[in-house]
Protein backbone atom coordinates (compact mmCIF):
# COMPACT_ATOMS: atom_id res chain seq x y z
CA UNK A 1 0.00 0.00 0.00
CA UNK A 2 1.35 3.04 -1.04
CA UNK A 3 2.02 5.45 1.92
CA UNK A 4 1.40 9.38 1.63
CA UNK A 5 4.83 11.11 1.63
CA UNK A 6 5.16 12.31 4.95
CA UNK A 7 4.35 16.24 5.37
CA UNK A 8 8.11 16.78 6.61
CA UNK A 9 9.12 15.40 3.77
CA UNK A 10 7.14 17.49 1.58
CA UNK A 11 7.74 20.53 3.66
CA UNK A 12 11.39 19.57 2.78
CA UNK A 13 10.95 19.64 -0.67
CA UNK A 14 9.25 22.87 -1.17
CA UNK A 15 11.73 24.48 1.51
CA UNK A 16 14.84 22.66 -0.78
CA UNK A 17 12.81 24.41 -3.68
CA UNK A 18 13.50 27.38 -2.26
CA UNK A 19 9.39 28.00 -1.06
CA UNK A 20 8.23 27.35 2.39
CA UNK A 21 5.05 25.84 1.01
CA UNK A 22 3.60 24.52 -2.26
CA UNK A 23 1.20 25.10 -5.03
CA UNK A 24 -1.65 26.31 -3.03
CA UNK A 25 0.25 29.09 -1.47
CA UNK A 26 -1.74 32.47 -0.96
CA UNK A 27 0.32 33.97 0.59
CA UNK A 28 3.83 35.36 0.01
CA UNK A 29 6.39 32.96 3.18
CA UNK A 30 8.69 35.35 2.34
CA UNK A 31 7.30 38.72 3.33
CA UNK A 32 8.67 40.65 6.26
CA UNK A 33 6.37 41.79 8.65
CA UNK A 34 7.33 45.48 9.72
CA UNK A 35 4.35 47.59 11.36
CA UNK A 36 4.23 51.04 10.67
CA UNK A 37 7.27 51.15 9.25
CA UNK A 38 8.96 50.66 12.13
CA UNK A 39 8.07 47.90 14.41
CA UNK A 40 9.91 44.98 12.94
CA UNK A 41 8.18 41.09 14.28
CA UNK A 42 9.91 38.06 14.14
CA UNK A 43 7.47 35.30 12.10
CA UNK A 44 10.06 32.65 11.79
CA UNK A 45 12.28 31.61 14.68
CA UNK A 46 14.40 28.60 15.19
CA UNK A 47 12.17 25.91 17.15
CA UNK A 48 12.39 25.88 20.83
CA UNK A 49 14.72 23.69 22.99
CA UNK A 50 11.72 22.13 24.51
CA UNK A 51 10.41 21.02 20.92
CA UNK A 52 13.05 18.86 19.99
CA UNK A 53 11.20 15.96 18.81
CA UNK A 54 8.05 18.16 17.11
CA UNK A 55 8.13 16.73 13.38
CA UNK A 56 8.96 21.03 12.29
CA UNK A 57 12.15 22.60 10.90
CA UNK A 58 11.29 26.21 12.65
CA UNK A 59 8.14 28.16 14.25
CA UNK A 60 6.07 30.47 11.89
CA UNK A 61 3.70 33.12 12.51
CA UNK A 62 0.31 32.85 12.00
CA UNK A 63 1.12 35.57 9.47
CA UNK A 64 2.97 34.20 7.19
CA UNK A 65 0.15 31.97 6.25
CA UNK A 66 -2.78 34.58 5.22
CA UNK A 67 -3.30 35.82 1.94
CA UNK A 68 -1.54 39.09 0.93
CA UNK A 69 -4.36 41.59 1.86
CA UNK A 70 -4.79 40.05 4.98
CA UNK A 71 -1.12 40.65 5.67
CA UNK A 72 -1.24 44.12 4.87
CA UNK A 73 -3.72 45.16 7.14
CA UNK A 74 -1.48 44.58 9.73
CA UNK A 75 1.38 46.46 8.40
CA UNK A 76 -0.17 49.71 9.35
CA UNK A 77 -2.51 50.60 12.46
CA UNK A 78 -4.54 53.18 10.77
CA UNK A 79 -5.46 49.85 8.62
CA UNK A 80 -5.55 47.59 11.26
CA UNK A 81 -9.41 47.00 12.54
CA UNK A 82 -7.76 45.66 16.12
CA UNK A 83 -6.95 48.95 16.84
CA UNK A 84 -9.94 50.31 17.26
CA UNK A 85 -10.36 47.79 20.11
CA UNK A 86 -7.38 48.94 22.31
CA UNK A 87 -8.66 52.22 22.24
CA UNK A 88 -11.91 50.99 23.80
CA UNK A 89 -9.51 49.21 25.78
CA UNK A 90 -7.48 52.40 26.68
CA UNK A 91 -11.00 53.62 27.91
CA UNK A 92 -11.30 51.06 30.25
CA UNK A 93 -8.10 51.38 32.00
CA UNK A 94 -8.78 54.91 33.15
CA UNK A 95 -12.51 54.02 33.64
CA UNK A 96 -13.23 53.79 37.56
CA UNK A 97 -15.26 50.68 38.66
CA UNK A 98 -16.33 48.73 41.56
CA UNK A 99 -16.39 49.60 45.18
CA UNK A 100 -13.08 51.01 46.12
CA UNK A 101 -13.28 53.89 43.28
CA UNK A 102 -10.14 52.87 41.68
CA UNK A 103 -9.12 52.05 37.95
CA UNK A 104 -6.78 50.42 36.61
CA UNK A 105 -4.59 53.37 36.03
CA UNK A 106 -5.06 54.72 40.03
CA UNK A 107 -2.48 51.68 40.86
CA UNK A 108 -0.42 50.92 37.06
CA UNK A 109 -0.51 54.64 35.84
CA UNK A 110 0.95 54.96 32.08
CA UNK A 111 0.11 51.31 30.42
CA UNK A 112 3.14 52.23 28.05
CA UNK A 113 5.57 51.86 30.70
CA UNK A 114 3.93 49.97 33.23
CA UNK A 115 2.79 46.65 31.17
CA UNK A 116 5.37 47.11 28.90
CA UNK A 117 6.94 43.08 28.70
CA UNK A 118 4.19 41.98 30.33
CA UNK A 119 2.51 40.01 27.70
CA UNK A 120 5.51 38.21 26.51
CA UNK A 121 5.85 36.10 29.89
CA UNK A 122 2.43 34.80 30.15
CA UNK A 123 0.98 32.63 31.16
CA UNK A 124 2.79 32.84 34.39
CA UNK A 125 3.57 31.18 37.97
CA UNK A 126 2.16 33.77 40.74
CA UNK A 127 4.18 32.80 43.68
CA UNK A 128 1.35 33.98 45.93
CA UNK A 129 -1.51 32.50 44.79
CA UNK A 130 1.03 29.32 44.13
CA UNK A 131 -1.12 28.82 40.33
CA UNK A 132 -0.68 29.62 36.71
CA UNK A 133 -1.88 32.66 35.68
CA UNK A 134 -3.28 33.74 32.45
CA UNK A 135 -3.23 37.21 31.33
CA UNK A 136 -7.20 36.99 31.48
CA UNK A 137 -6.71 35.47 35.58
CA UNK A 138 -4.47 38.54 35.89
CA UNK A 139 -6.57 40.83 34.80
CA UNK A 140 -9.68 39.42 36.56
CA UNK A 141 -7.91 39.21 39.86
CA UNK A 142 -7.37 42.80 39.85
CA UNK A 143 -10.91 43.78 39.07
CA UNK A 144 -12.06 41.34 42.16
CA UNK A 145 -9.31 41.93 44.50
CA UNK A 146 -7.80 45.17 43.73
CA UNK A 147 -10.93 47.55 42.18
CA UNK A 148 -14.10 45.44 43.91
CA UNK A 149 -15.35 45.39 40.58
CA UNK A 150 -16.45 42.80 38.84
CA UNK A 151 -14.90 39.66 36.82
CA UNK A 152 -14.98 40.05 32.76
CA UNK A 153 -16.32 37.39 31.09
CA UNK A 154 -13.25 35.28 30.15
CA UNK A 155 -13.74 35.55 26.60
CA UNK A 156 -15.72 38.96 26.42
CA UNK A 157 -15.68 41.84 24.15
CA UNK A 158 -14.01 43.82 27.16
CA UNK A 159 -11.69 40.97 27.95
CA UNK A 160 -10.28 41.33 24.68
CA UNK A 161 -10.07 44.62 24.80
CA UNK A 162 -7.77 44.92 27.37
CA UNK A 163 -5.85 42.42 26.81
CA UNK A 164 -5.01 43.57 23.42
CA UNK A 165 -4.10 46.80 24.96
CA UNK A 166 -1.94 45.23 27.50
CA UNK A 167 -0.04 43.07 24.59
CA UNK A 168 0.52 45.86 22.37
CA UNK A 169 2.65 47.10 25.05
CA UNK A 170 4.80 43.85 24.16
CA UNK A 171 4.43 44.29 20.33
CA UNK A 172 8.09 43.50 18.63
CA UNK A 173 9.44 41.73 21.66
CA UNK A 174 10.09 37.94 21.94
CA UNK A 175 7.65 35.64 23.48
CA UNK A 176 9.67 34.49 26.36
CA UNK A 177 7.10 32.10 28.51
CA UNK A 178 8.77 30.03 30.99
CA UNK A 179 8.24 26.42 31.38
CA UNK A 180 10.53 25.14 34.19
CA UNK A 181 10.17 25.02 37.93
CA UNK A 182 6.48 25.62 39.59
CA UNK A 183 5.09 25.72 35.98
CA UNK A 184 6.40 22.76 35.05
CA UNK A 185 3.47 20.51 36.06
CA UNK A 186 0.92 22.49 34.17
CA UNK A 187 2.75 22.74 31.31
CA UNK A 188 3.69 18.75 30.88
CA UNK A 189 -0.59 18.56 31.12
CA UNK A 190 -0.82 21.28 28.33
CA UNK A 191 1.81 19.36 26.03
CA UNK A 192 -0.53 16.03 27.15
CA UNK A 193 -3.88 17.83 25.77
CA UNK A 194 -2.08 18.93 22.68
CA UNK A 195 -0.67 15.57 21.21
CA UNK A 196 -4.17 14.08 22.66
CA UNK A 197 -6.82 13.21 19.93
CA UNK A 198 -10.38 13.96 20.86
CA UNK A 199 -14.02 13.69 19.41
CA UNK A 200 -15.44 11.77 16.82
CA UNK A 201 -12.53 12.70 13.81
CA UNK A 202 -10.12 11.84 16.40
CA UNK A 203 -8.04 14.96 15.83
CA UNK A 204 -5.24 16.79 17.96
CA UNK A 205 -3.97 20.06 18.01
CA UNK A 206 -0.67 18.58 16.46
CA UNK A 207 -2.97 16.61 13.74
CA UNK A 208 -3.41 19.96 12.06
CA UNK A 209 -0.84 22.21 13.29
CA UNK A 210 2.29 20.14 13.47
CA UNK A 211 1.69 17.27 11.27
CA UNK A 212 -0.51 19.33 8.33
CA UNK A 213 0.48 22.87 8.45
CA UNK A 214 1.42 24.38 5.48
CA UNK A 215 -1.20 21.98 3.77
CA UNK A 216 -4.45 23.38 2.80
CA UNK A 217 -7.73 21.63 4.63
CA UNK A 218 -10.79 22.68 2.52
CA UNK A 219 -10.24 26.18 2.26
CA UNK A 220 -8.28 27.11 5.00
CA UNK A 221 -4.33 27.02 5.18
CA UNK A 222 -3.73 25.52 7.92
CA UNK A 223 -0.81 27.14 10.31
CA UNK A 224 0.85 26.20 13.44
CA UNK A 225 -1.97 27.39 15.60
CA UNK A 226 0.94 29.80 17.20
CA UNK A 227 -1.13 32.35 19.92
CA UNK A 228 1.58 34.99 19.55
CA UNK A 229 -1.08 36.91 17.80
CA UNK A 230 -3.69 37.17 20.25
CA UNK A 231 -6.04 38.27 20.90
CA UNK A 232 -6.77 38.48 17.43
CA UNK A 233 -8.81 40.65 14.73
CA UNK A 234 -10.38 38.19 12.34
CA UNK A 235 -12.12 39.16 9.74
CA UNK A 236 -14.61 36.76 9.30
CA UNK A 237 -16.32 37.45 12.36
CA UNK A 238 -15.27 41.34 12.65
CA UNK A 239 -14.08 41.08 16.32
CA UNK A 240 -11.50 40.83 18.85
CA UNK A 241 -10.56 36.64 19.39
CA UNK A 242 -9.21 35.26 22.40
CA UNK A 243 -7.18 32.56 22.96
CA UNK A 244 -9.21 30.53 24.50
CA UNK A 245 -12.00 31.37 22.36
CA UNK A 246 -9.65 29.68 19.68
CA UNK A 247 -9.29 26.50 21.69
CA UNK A 248 -13.04 25.97 22.30
CA UNK A 249 -13.31 26.32 18.39
CA UNK A 250 -10.96 24.18 17.25
CA UNK A 251 -11.85 21.63 19.82
CA UNK A 252 -15.15 21.46 18.90
CA UNK A 253 -13.87 20.44 15.27
CA UNK A 254 -13.02 17.49 15.73
CA UNK A 255 -16.78 16.80 16.86
CA UNK A 256 -15.47 16.58 20.37
CA UNK A 257 -16.93 18.18 23.83
CA UNK A 258 -14.82 21.19 24.45
CA UNK A 259 -13.28 22.27 27.62
CA UNK A 260 -14.80 25.82 28.72
CA UNK A 261 -12.89 28.96 28.30
CA UNK A 262 -10.77 29.84 31.22
CA UNK A 263 -10.97 25.93 32.50
CA UNK A 264 -7.54 24.44 34.02
CA UNK A 265 -7.49 22.35 31.05
CA UNK A 266 -7.16 25.26 28.62
CA UNK A 267 -5.02 27.41 31.16
CA UNK A 268 -2.76 24.34 30.53
CA UNK A 269 -2.97 24.36 26.82
CA UNK A 270 -2.48 27.83 26.58
CA UNK A 271 0.91 27.89 28.54
CA UNK A 272 2.14 24.83 26.13
CA UNK A 273 1.01 26.64 23.59
CA UNK A 274 2.37 29.90 23.88
CA UNK A 275 5.84 28.21 24.47
CA UNK A 276 5.80 26.53 21.59
CA UNK A 277 6.18 30.29 20.11
CA UNK A 278 9.12 31.25 22.30
CA UNK A 279 11.44 33.52 19.95
CA UNK A 280 8.00 34.69 18.03
CA UNK A 281 7.20 37.65 18.18
CA UNK A 282 4.47 39.14 20.59
CA UNK A 283 2.18 40.26 17.58
CA UNK A 284 -1.21 41.78 19.26
CA UNK A 285 -3.76 42.62 17.90
CA UNK A 286 -2.69 40.68 15.11
CA UNK A 287 -5.77 40.32 11.71
CA UNK A 288 -6.26 36.66 10.80
CA UNK A 289 -8.98 35.88 8.29
CA UNK B 1 -2.04 -4.00 3.18
CA UNK B 2 -1.51 -6.48 0.68
CA UNK B 3 -4.24 -9.05 -0.29
CA UNK B 4 -3.99 -12.16 -2.69
CA UNK B 5 -7.60 -12.82 -3.90
CA UNK B 6 -7.55 -16.24 -2.60
CA UNK B 7 -7.74 -14.27 1.01
CA UNK B 8 -10.18 -11.59 -0.51
CA UNK B 9 -12.44 -14.78 -1.89
CA UNK B 10 -11.87 -16.62 1.90
CA UNK B 11 -12.69 -13.86 4.04
CA UNK B 12 -16.23 -13.77 1.47
CA UNK B 13 -17.24 -16.99 1.55
CA UNK B 14 -16.85 -17.16 5.11
CA UNK B 15 -18.32 -13.82 6.51
CA UNK B 16 -20.96 -13.12 3.72
CA UNK B 17 -24.03 -15.13 5.34
CA UNK B 18 -22.62 -14.40 8.73
CA UNK B 19 -24.29 -10.91 9.26
CA UNK B 20 -27.84 -9.22 8.63
CA UNK B 21 -27.88 -6.07 5.95
CA UNK B 22 -26.58 -3.42 6.94
CA UNK B 23 -23.50 -4.86 8.52
CA UNK B 24 -23.22 -2.99 11.88
CA UNK B 25 -20.29 -1.44 12.97
CA UNK B 26 -19.19 -3.26 15.87
CA UNK B 27 -19.50 -6.30 13.62
CA UNK B 28 -17.27 -5.33 10.55
CA UNK B 29 -13.98 -7.95 10.51
CA UNK B 30 -11.01 -6.54 8.97
CA UNK B 31 -8.40 -8.38 7.02
CA UNK B 32 -5.18 -7.28 7.03
CA UNK B 33 -6.73 -3.73 6.81
CA UNK B 34 -9.18 -4.52 4.18
CA UNK B 35 -12.81 -5.43 4.57
CA UNK B 36 -14.17 -8.04 2.30
CA UNK B 37 -17.79 -8.31 2.75
CA UNK B 38 -19.90 -5.20 1.77
CA UNK B 39 -21.69 -3.12 4.30
CA UNK B 40 -25.19 -3.31 2.63
CA UNK B 41 -24.81 -6.36 0.53
CA UNK B 42 -25.76 -4.22 -2.77
CA UNK B 43 -24.19 -2.41 -5.04
CA UNK B 44 -23.05 1.41 -4.33
CA UNK B 45 -24.47 4.60 -6.37
CA UNK B 46 -21.44 6.21 -7.48
CA UNK B 47 -22.90 9.75 -8.33
CA UNK B 48 -24.29 9.27 -5.15
CA UNK B 49 -20.86 8.63 -4.00
CA UNK B 50 -19.48 11.63 -5.37
CA UNK B 51 -21.95 14.27 -4.06
CA UNK B 52 -21.27 12.83 -0.35
CA UNK B 53 -17.22 13.27 -1.00
CA UNK B 54 -18.10 16.90 -1.91
CA UNK B 55 -20.94 17.41 0.89
CA UNK B 56 -19.60 19.20 3.73
CA UNK B 57 -22.65 17.79 6.00
CA UNK B 58 -21.13 14.28 4.52
CA UNK B 59 -18.01 12.89 3.71
CA UNK B 60 -16.59 15.84 3.29
CA UNK B 61 -13.20 14.21 1.84
CA UNK B 62 -12.08 17.22 -0.14
CA UNK B 63 -11.36 18.93 2.94
CA UNK B 64 -8.16 17.07 3.00
CA UNK B 65 -7.99 15.13 -0.56
CA UNK B 66 -7.23 16.57 -4.06
CA UNK B 67 -10.21 14.80 -6.64
CA UNK B 68 -10.36 15.53 -10.66
CA UNK B 69 -13.40 14.53 -10.94
CA UNK B 70 -15.07 16.24 -7.74
CA UNK B 71 -13.35 19.81 -9.60
CA UNK B 72 -16.80 21.46 -9.86
CA UNK B 73 -16.95 21.59 -6.09
CA UNK B 74 -14.50 24.42 -4.83
CA UNK B 75 -11.48 23.78 -1.95
CA UNK B 76 -9.64 20.72 -2.02
CA UNK B 77 -7.08 19.84 0.79
CA UNK B 78 -3.84 18.78 0.93
CA UNK B 79 -3.83 16.67 4.10
CA UNK B 80 -4.18 13.39 2.58
CA UNK B 81 -3.09 12.16 -1.00
CA UNK B 82 -4.30 12.89 -3.89
CA UNK B 83 -7.15 10.36 -5.38
CA UNK B 84 -6.77 10.41 -8.74
CA UNK B 85 -6.51 6.56 -9.49
CA UNK B 86 -7.42 4.95 -6.86
CA UNK B 87 -9.46 2.49 -8.55
CA UNK B 88 -6.27 1.30 -9.58
CA UNK B 89 -4.21 1.52 -6.96
CA UNK B 90 -6.41 -0.86 -4.27
CA UNK B 91 -9.41 -3.13 -4.50
CA UNK B 92 -12.72 -2.59 -3.19
CA UNK B 93 -12.15 -4.17 -0.20
CA UNK B 94 -9.34 -2.42 0.63
CA UNK B 95 -11.13 1.07 -0.34
CA UNK B 96 -14.04 -0.28 2.28
CA UNK B 97 -11.53 -0.64 4.83
CA UNK B 98 -9.52 2.84 4.39
CA UNK B 99 -13.24 4.60 4.39
CA UNK B 100 -14.74 2.42 7.66
CA UNK B 101 -11.06 3.21 10.11
CA UNK B 102 -8.01 4.24 8.18
CA UNK B 103 -6.22 3.45 10.84
CA UNK B 104 -6.75 -0.11 10.38
CA UNK B 105 -4.59 0.07 7.34
CA UNK B 106 -2.24 3.28 7.87
CA UNK B 107 -1.27 3.55 11.48
CA UNK B 108 -2.19 6.86 13.26
CA UNK B 109 -3.68 8.19 10.75
CA UNK B 110 -5.34 11.46 10.49
CA UNK B 111 -8.36 10.42 8.23
CA UNK B 112 -11.39 9.94 10.67
CA UNK B 113 -12.92 6.65 10.91
CA UNK B 114 -16.23 6.81 8.50
CA UNK B 115 -17.91 3.34 10.19
CA UNK B 116 -16.83 3.68 14.14
CA UNK B 117 -19.12 4.38 16.72
CA UNK B 118 -16.75 3.97 20.09
CA UNK B 119 -13.56 4.60 21.24
CA UNK B 120 -13.65 8.29 20.69
CA UNK B 121 -11.67 10.55 23.79
CA UNK B 122 -14.70 13.40 24.42
CA UNK B 123 -17.01 12.33 21.96
CA UNK B 124 -19.24 15.36 20.95
CA UNK B 125 -22.43 15.87 19.65
CA UNK B 126 -22.05 16.38 16.47
CA UNK B 127 -20.53 20.01 16.01
CA UNK B 128 -21.99 21.75 18.81
CA UNK B 129 -19.19 21.55 21.34
CA UNK B 130 -21.60 19.50 23.49
CA UNK B 131 -20.95 16.19 24.80
CA UNK B 132 -22.74 13.65 22.73
CA UNK B 133 -26.18 11.93 23.65
CA UNK B 134 -26.74 8.53 23.55
CA UNK B 135 -24.98 6.38 21.40
CA UNK B 136 -22.75 7.80 18.29
CA UNK B 137 -24.09 7.60 14.42
CA UNK B 138 -20.80 6.55 12.41
CA UNK B 139 -20.00 9.28 10.13
CA UNK B 140 -21.62 7.90 7.40
CA UNK B 141 -23.91 5.14 7.00
CA UNK B 142 -23.37 1.81 5.07
CA UNK B 143 -24.97 2.81 2.55
CA UNK B 144 -23.13 5.93 1.97
CA UNK B 145 -20.05 4.34 2.54
CA UNK B 146 -21.03 1.63 -0.32
CA UNK B 147 -21.87 4.30 -2.27
CA UNK B 148 -18.38 6.41 -1.47
CA UNK B 149 -16.46 2.86 -2.41
CA UNK B 150 -18.89 2.76 -5.73
CA UNK B 151 -17.29 6.24 -6.89
CA UNK B 152 -13.58 5.77 -6.38
CA UNK B 153 -13.98 1.90 -8.41
CA UNK B 154 -14.07 4.75 -10.60
CA UNK B 155 -11.34 6.49 -10.45
CA UNK B 156 -9.17 4.92 -12.96
CA UNK B 157 -6.26 6.31 -14.43
CA UNK B 158 -7.50 5.82 -18.21
C1 LIG C 1 -9.36 19.81 12.22
C2 LIG C 1 -8.15 20.58 12.18
C3 LIG C 1 -7.75 21.36 13.42
C4 LIG C 1 -7.49 20.90 14.69
C5 LIG C 1 -7.58 19.47 15.19
C6 LIG C 1 -7.08 22.04 15.47
N1 LIG C 1 -7.10 23.17 14.71
FE1 LIG C 1 -6.48 25.05 15.26
N2 LIG C 1 -7.00 25.76 13.43
C7 LIG C 1 -7.51 25.02 12.38
C8 LIG C 1 -7.77 25.88 11.24
C9 LIG C 1 -8.32 25.44 9.90
C10 LIG C 1 -7.38 27.19 11.65
C11 LIG C 1 -7.42 28.47 10.80
C12 LIG C 1 -6.19 28.56 9.95
C13 LIG C 1 -4.95 28.64 10.78
O1 LIG C 1 -4.63 29.70 11.34
O2 LIG C 1 -4.27 27.60 10.95
C14 LIG C 1 -6.89 27.07 13.02
C15 LIG C 1 -6.38 28.14 13.76
C16 LIG C 1 -5.86 28.04 15.03
C17 LIG C 1 -5.27 29.14 15.76
C18 LIG C 1 -5.16 30.58 15.26
C19 LIG C 1 -3.77 30.88 14.77
C20 LIG C 1 -3.61 32.31 14.33
O3 LIG C 1 -2.48 32.69 14.00
O4 LIG C 1 -4.59 33.05 14.31
C21 LIG C 1 -4.86 28.63 16.96
C22 LIG C 1 -4.21 29.41 18.10
C23 LIG C 1 -5.19 27.22 16.98
N3 LIG C 1 -5.79 26.89 15.79
C24 LIG C 1 -4.92 26.36 18.03
C25 LIG C 1 -5.33 25.01 18.08
C26 LIG C 1 -5.18 24.16 19.24
C27 LIG C 1 -4.52 24.58 20.53
C28 LIG C 1 -5.75 22.96 18.92
C29 LIG C 1 -5.99 21.77 19.79
C30 LIG C 1 -6.76 21.98 20.97
C31 LIG C 1 -6.18 23.04 17.54
N4 LIG C 1 -5.93 24.31 17.07
C32 LIG C 1 -6.74 21.99 16.82
C33 LIG C 1 -7.73 23.65 12.36
C34 LIG C 1 -7.53 22.81 13.46
C1 LIG D 1 -8.79 14.86 8.03
C2 LIG D 1 -8.24 14.41 6.79
C3 LIG D 1 -8.93 13.38 5.91
C4 LIG D 1 -10.25 13.24 5.56
C5 LIG D 1 -11.42 14.12 6.00
C6 LIG D 1 -10.33 12.13 4.67
N1 LIG D 1 -9.09 11.59 4.47
FE1 LIG D 1 -8.63 10.03 3.23
N2 LIG D 1 -6.67 10.12 3.84
C7 LIG D 1 -6.13 11.09 4.66
C8 LIG D 1 -4.70 10.84 4.81
C9 LIG D 1 -3.73 11.68 5.63
C10 LIG D 1 -4.42 9.70 4.03
C11 LIG D 1 -3.06 9.00 3.83
C12 LIG D 1 -2.97 7.80 4.69
C13 LIG D 1 -2.14 8.09 5.92
O1 LIG D 1 -0.92 7.98 5.84
O2 LIG D 1 -2.73 8.46 6.93
C14 LIG D 1 -5.67 9.28 3.44
C15 LIG D 1 -5.78 8.20 2.55
C16 LIG D 1 -6.92 7.91 1.81
C17 LIG D 1 -6.97 6.95 0.74
C18 LIG D 1 -5.77 6.14 0.21
C19 LIG D 1 -5.13 7.02 -0.85
C20 LIG D 1 -3.79 6.56 -1.38
O3 LIG D 1 -3.48 6.91 -2.51
O4 LIG D 1 -3.07 5.85 -0.66
C21 LIG D 1 -8.25 6.95 0.27
C22 LIG D 1 -8.81 6.09 -0.86
C23 LIG D 1 -8.99 7.93 1.02
N3 LIG D 1 -8.14 8.49 1.95
C24 LIG D 1 -10.33 8.24 0.83
C25 LIG D 1 -11.04 9.16 1.60
C26 LIG D 1 -12.47 9.37 1.48
C27 LIG D 1 -13.36 8.69 0.46
C28 LIG D 1 -12.83 10.28 2.44
C29 LIG D 1 -14.18 10.78 2.84
C30 LIG D 1 -15.27 9.86 2.99
C31 LIG D 1 -11.60 10.68 3.10
N4 LIG D 1 -10.56 9.97 2.58
C32 LIG D 1 -11.51 11.64 4.09
C33 LIG D 1 -6.82 12.12 5.28
C34 LIG D 1 -8.20 12.33 5.21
Amino acid sequence: MTKQTSTKALLALTLAGGALWGAAAQADEDAQLVINGEIEIVTKAPLPAHMEEANMDAIYSGWLFRADETQQTQMDDFDNPGMIFVDQGMDQWNAVDGSEGKSCASCHEDVETSMKGVRAEYPKWNDNAEEVRTLVMQINDCRTEQMGAEPYGYTSGKMANMEALISLQSRGMPVDVAIDGPAESMWAQGKELYYTRTGQLDLSCASCHEENYGNMIRADHLSQGQINGFPVYRLKNTKLNTAHARFKGCVRDTRAETFKPGSPEFVALELYVASRGNGLSVEAPSVRN
Amino acid sequence: MRLSTVTLVATLVASGAAFANPVAPADVTFDEGAVGVSLTGAPGDPANGAAIMKDKGQGNCIACHEVTALKDAPFHGEVGPLLDGVGDRYSEAELRGILVNAKMPFEGSVMPAYYKVDGFNRPGNAYTGKAAEGPLDPLLSAAQIEDVIAFLMTLKDE
